[in-house]
């Protein structure tokens, strides 16, 4: 077969594009980033078996689920957050401020239950007055939850002032440092509870119409009022549920660690975003996966493991996440960059455009 | 209908002038607002305790103040064309290490050479951010958050466990923040030269005129023209610039830097400029509101610790503050589209 000869007169003989084209169409999911992001999972596994014989223990597996459980949980609720068009720093103060009221309430006898109903409470209210903020003040998400950042951190500091609580029940704080039993020792509560909010949350987001419309008024906003979808109410909601996760994530916090301090999850936020982003959830709303948030996740719990393996400081991981977080938006920049640049290729040629051009292609990539 | 359509064009002009009159009035507000808040606490505060208004403690106040003030100078550039630098902290952070090595414990080393490393330090940061932004495509958020990191990671690598200690110093560059002219610190006054003259930039250049159009609308700045790229470029490398400065001010003021130098530094200087009454979307704010903000940051800060009043409650404050001024915001910029709506249709009819 001669693919060029193939072509309708007037197109541009490109000689790799039509092979590309037809991949593009007969498997769509090579070309998505989660693939991308799944392949470079598989990579970093593998280089993390070759640096370290300790890399696929299950006692590394739930050092791994001990030390980001709370930042993958968190990363759930933000992910439907950004693809509805809005942000949520203010995750890492809420932790904070679950944290603390977990300190407080404890060190004055209440009963631990109330402390589990008044958490939750604070949780669901401190993302209500984000979202009341953003959707009926108007404000920019960003703005207010930079200032509920410092707000809610501030709460937690006044909660504790200098103090630290750490007389917590072993009943409880064996939830933080155990495995899940039946697991082989190598699944945190935390790892299993992401797991299952996962599972949620894709569920939610991919098979609902309240996803649907998650994606919809992250696209565009006006063209999903008009459609009938009430944004301004589930994105409250939105705020809602990532005030009462992060709450959650706080709790395990501070099991974990058997400590409520004032300072527990400062900077969290910046790993959270980072983690979203990395899987391949557009800044600008609209677009992600949450199965390419999980994929996020392991990168970036794989990364820093495999440099922790390889005695790099660890302090320093900054460096790589960071340039994992460059490298992501850059990659999906290019990759737009290149779909929109095929999209123009054929306009030029007139004739062939969306319909036939798969079935040309095919034919294109025989040799 | 066409002729009603063609008669209500011509009076757009006058309810144009109109409209910068009360758009000025309404910016005059709102940095009368900041002023008149930083009264209040100021004589609130006095009020309850004397010791406030000491000239110990107003040195000690601007003091503090210039590191944030000449920061946020900075960041009104950059978040006046729409974007935001996150990265100041860590870009303060790594220069103040940087910069403070080179004494490398013989004090003789020339003061300024260390300004300008400095200076060299923030400025390619900012460069390398300003080109991210520009050239990349990217949005500035997620750019600096990212080199929020990598600065601050790089900076960790370099530093390790060890850290410049105030002996390390000469005492000529350990007393700058020190030196008073008339009871004002000389810091401060530098400070507000250089805010003055931002200010001035902002306000009267060409190119500066040209970051407000940026900020409020890219689109129609790039159909008149308006070279996007640099500018925005420009407004990072001035960040930068600013923020390796405020590095080496920092070391001469606390004497020891390790790696943790500036961290979460962002956060405030955000605050402070958005306190300050510039818009967190580009396109209006003032240079002297944003330092202004940082004032009354510091204000607080102290007005706290003076009146015994732990400084946990600090955060909060500035927290609380920031979604304030935005809310003001709003609703002012609200009020101001209804009142601009109303007056034109009176003129139309």
């Amino acid at each position: 077969m001669q693919p060029d000869l193939d072509l309708a007169p007037g197109k541009p003989p490109g000689p790799s594009r039509p092979g590309l084209a037809s991949m593009r169409a007969r498997a769509p999911w090579a070309f998505r980033w989660e693939t991308g992001l799944a392949l470079i999972v598989v990579i970093i596994g593998v280089a993390g078996v070759a640096a370290s014989p300790n890399f696929l223990t299950s006692a590394n597996l739930f050092n791994l689920g001990l030390s980001n459980g709370e930042i993958a949980i968190m990363a759930l609720p933000m992910t439907l957050i950004i693809i509805s068009g809005e942000i949520d720093l203010s995750v890492s103060s809420t932790l904070g401020m679950s944290s603390c009221l977990l300190g407080f309430l404890w060190s004055r006898h209440w009963p631990m239950i109330a402390i589990f109903v008044v958490i939750a409470i604070v949780g669901l209210a401190a993302g209500a007055f984000n979202g009341l903020l953003v959707t009926r003040v108007g404000l920019p998400s960003l703005a207010v939850t930079i200032g509920t950042l410092t707000l809610y951190a501030g709460i937690a500091e006044i909660l504790l002032g200098p103090n630290t609580v750490s007389n917590f029940p072993t009943a409880y704080t064996n939830l933080g440092v155990n495995a899940v039993p039946f697991t082989g020792n190598a699944i945190t509560y935390s790892t299993a509870i992401f797991a299952v909010l996962a599972v949620i949350f894709g569920v939610i987001l991919h098979a609902t119409p309240a996803g649907r419309s998650i994606f919809a008024m992250g696209a565009s906003p006006e063209a999903a009022m008009f459609a009938g979808i009430r944004v301004k109410r589930i994105k409250t909601v939105l705020f809602m549920v990532s005030g009462l996760v992060c709450s959650l994530a706080g709790v395990l916090y501070t099991f974990r660690l058997s400590t409520a301090v004032q300072n527990n999850g400062v900077g969290l936020e910046l790993d959270v975003v980072a983690i979203v982003l990395v899987g391949g959830i557009s800044i600008f709303g609209g677009q992600g996966s949450i199965p390419g948030v999980v994929l996020g996740v392991l990168a970036f719990v794989g990364i820093q493991n495999v440099l922790l393996l390889t005695n790099f400081n660890q302090e320093a991981s900054g460096v790589v996440a960071g340039g994992l977080l460059l490298l992501s938006v850059f990659g999906r920049n290019a990759a737009s960059y290149s779909t929109r640049l095929r999209q123009r290729l054929p306009a030029r040629g007139r004739r062939p455009a969306e319909g036939p051009a798969p079935g040309q292609a095919t034919a294109g990539s025989q040799p | 209908m066409t002729a009603t359509v063609l008669r209500r064009e011509p009076p757009e002009t006058p309810a144009d002038s109109g409209s910068t009159k009360l758009t000025e009035r309404v910016f005059r507000i709102r940095e009368s607002g900041i002023i008149v808040v930083l009264a209040l606490f100021v004589a609130v505060t006095a009020g309850i305790q004397h010791r406030f208004v000491s000239v110990s403690n107003i040195q000690f106040v601007l003091v503090n103040t210039a590191i944030f003030a000449l920061l946020a100078l900075g960041e009104t550039l950059v978040v006046v064309s729409r974007n935001v630098d996150l990265s100041v902290g860590s870009v303060l952070g790594i220069s103040a290490y940087l910069s403070a090595s080179l004494f490398g414990g013989h004090h003789g080393f020339p003061v300024p050479v260390v300004f300008g490393a400095g200076l060299g330090i923030g400025l390619g940061w900012g460069i390398v951010n300003g080109l991210l932004v520009a050239a990349g495509r990217v949005p500035s958020l997620v750019v600096t958050l990212a080199t929020l990191y990598i600065i601050r990671g790089i900076d960790i690598l370099i530093v390790g466990g060890s850290m410049v200690t105030a002996n390390s110093l000469p005492t000529g560059f350990l007393g700058i923040p020190k030196e008073t002219v008339l009871g004002v610190p000389d810091i401060a006054l530098a400070v507000a030269v250089v805010v003055a003259a931002g200010a001035y930039y902002l306000r009267s250049f060409r190119s500066g005129r040209e970051l407000y159009a940026i900020g409020s609308n890219p689109e129609a700045a790039r159909l008149a023209g308006i070279p996007i790229g640099k500018r925005v470029l420009f407004a990072f490398a001035v960040s930068g610039a600013i923020a390796g400065v405020a590095g080496v001010l920092w070391a001469a003021q606390y004497g020891t830097v390790d790696s943790t130098a500036g961290s979460g530094y962002e956060l405030t200087v955000v605050t402070a400029v958005v306190v300050g009454g510039v818009a967190i979307f580009g396109g209006s704010g003032s240079a002297v509101g944003a330092a202004l903000g940082a004032l009354l940051l510091a204000t607080i800060n102290s007005a706290l610790y003076v009146l015994g009043i732990s400084d946990f409650w600090d955060q909060a404050i500035a927290g609380f503050l920031l979604i304030l001024a935005i809310t003001m915001d709003r609703v002012i910029s609200v009020k101001l589209t209804a009142a601009l709506r109303l007056r034109s249709t009176r003129r139309a009819a």
